[in-house]
């Protein structure tokens, strides 16, 4: 309990500090605020693909529906934290290159996360058996996730990226990322991550119940 | 131990060549995936003409058609199977090993044939030249074996589902996505007559791909086919 309390100050926190500080990048002004929420979102969507790999082997492992479950649950909030990684970011793209959409590499691998939980989703929705759909989409979570080195390490070297990785802000978060910039980034993506936490919980408690209201 | 895992090898082929007097017998799969790749091939041809032809277009069109044409032909090994109700039988007869080894050899076999036979219509309908003949060898090897490890377990899963349809090639595209993009390049190369050591870093990704992606289905297999 205290820790949601907590999240929601941390959270009202950031969200207050990121509009009261100053743009963190005066050349792009406010659109480069942002950052703060985009990055955190990113994070999210690729942690919530992680645990559902993670659930997803733990089902094959022990067989209990549970994790099957809890797979479900983050594939969900994972396809809804990246289409906000995706919008956040298209905006982004739109005031600083000139264009929401131009195939770079950041925009292809989330395009391609999203596609993997549409599969996973399609599949999942595709089987009725349910100790069998459990089983099947496990696989196809832990083969999705077999490809992901292969997308870290081919897709930056056929298109040239514009996103800010040395340019503007990574390089400034490693040297030169002001310490309340930093701090609130931190927090940002903390807040973030608990916020996956808690509502990943609900998601899980949603949904056993729609399975016991199925059962009567 | 020898003996064992040699009546695992050789079992596996018992399911490939069973796969192979099937198919002869119906030659559904083989018709189905050439008559697709020759239709395709044709209205490329005919969008594309023989006079423009830059090698980077060229190559993303064929690998279009090869990864269509695989859609449309290569999840049959399984779901012939669900159809004709044979699956009980076969894994009476055979251990889930040598079943994925044999359908996953029956793939590769398909593909190559396909290949032997849509590669010199390509050649000839577009107007292409290969500068770099070994490398474009290599990287359609390779790029095939990668595509059938990687789907060929897709189509075990696929051949479970109630509804079939489109599911394989929504199931497949971003699995095949880091293999699709990387042979494109290397063909491209090879068009271009770009030499082995530009290309060795595509080989590299592509032989890590077939590795990891074989392992990978072939340990997850089990899970796929027990009930």
């Amino acid at each position: 309990m205290i820790w949601k309390i907590f999240t929601g100050f941390l959270l009202s926190g950031v969200i207050i500090a990121i509009f009261l500080l100053p743009a963190p990048q005066k050349e792009l002004g406010d659109v480069s605020r942002i950052f703060f929420f985009h990055v955190p979102v990113a994070w999210v969507a690729v942690l919530a693909f992680f645990v559902a790999m993670v659930n997803s082997i733990l089902f094959l492992r022990k067989n209990e529906i549970v994790y099957d479950i809890q797979a479900l649950s983050a594939a969900r909030l994972g396809s809804l934290f990246s289409i906000l990684a995706l919008v956040t970011g298209m905006i982004f793209a739109k005031n600083t290159w000139g264009s929401y959409w131009n195939w770079d590499p950041r925009e292809t691998s989330v395009f391609i996360l999203i596609l993997i939980y549409g599969a996973y989703f399609a599949l999942r929705s595709a089987v009725e058996i349910e100790e069998r759909r459990a089983s099947l989409s496990a696989v196809y979570a832990i083969l999705a996730f077999l490809t992901v080195p292969f997308l870290v390490f081919v897709i930056p070297r056929v298109y040239q990226s514009l996103h800010p990785v040395e340019s503007v802000i990574d390089t400034k978060l490693k040297f030169q990322l002001p310490l309340p910039y930093l701090l609130v980034f931190l927090c940002s993506i903390l807040g973030f991550s608990l916020i996956f936490v808690w509502v990943h919980k609900l998601e899980i408690l949603l949904c056993k119940f729609d399975k016991d209201a199925k059962k009567e | 131990m020898e003996i064992r895992s040699s009546t695992w090898i050789s079992k596996s082929f018992w399911v490939f060549q069973k796969d192979i007097k099937s198919e002869l017998r119906t030659r559904y799969g083989l018709n189905a995936l050439l008559m697709f790749a020759v239709v395709t091939l044709t209205a490329v041809s005919f969008a594309v003409g023989q006079f423009f032809s830059s090698p980077k277009l060229i190559s993303s069109l064929f690998w279009i058609v090869v990864f269509f044409s695989s859609m449309s032909g290569l999840a049959q090994v399984f779901i012939k199977e669900e159809e004709s109700k044979t699956v009980s039988l076969l894994k009476l007869v055979a251990s889930n090993e040598s079943i994925f080894l044999g359908k996953l050899f029956f793939n590769l076999i398909l593909l190559f044939l396909l290949e032997l036979i849509i590669v010199p219509l390509f050649l000839i309908l577009l107007g292409v030249q290969i500068k770099n003949f070994g490398l474009f060898v290599f990287v359609v090897l390779l790029g095939t074996v990668g595509l059938v490890c990687a789907t060929t377990i897709i189509a075990a899963i696929v051949a479970k589902a109630h509804v079939k349809g489109a599911l394989f090639a929504v199931l497949s595209f971003p699995i095949l996505l880091p293999l699709l993009i990387t042979v494109i390049y290397g063909t491209n190369l090879a068009f271009e007559g770009s030499e082995f050591s530009q290309g060795w870093n595509e080989l590299k990704v592509l032989i890590s791909y077939c590795v990891v992606m074989g392992v990978g289905s072939f340990l997850l297999f089990d899970f796929v086919w027990r009930e």
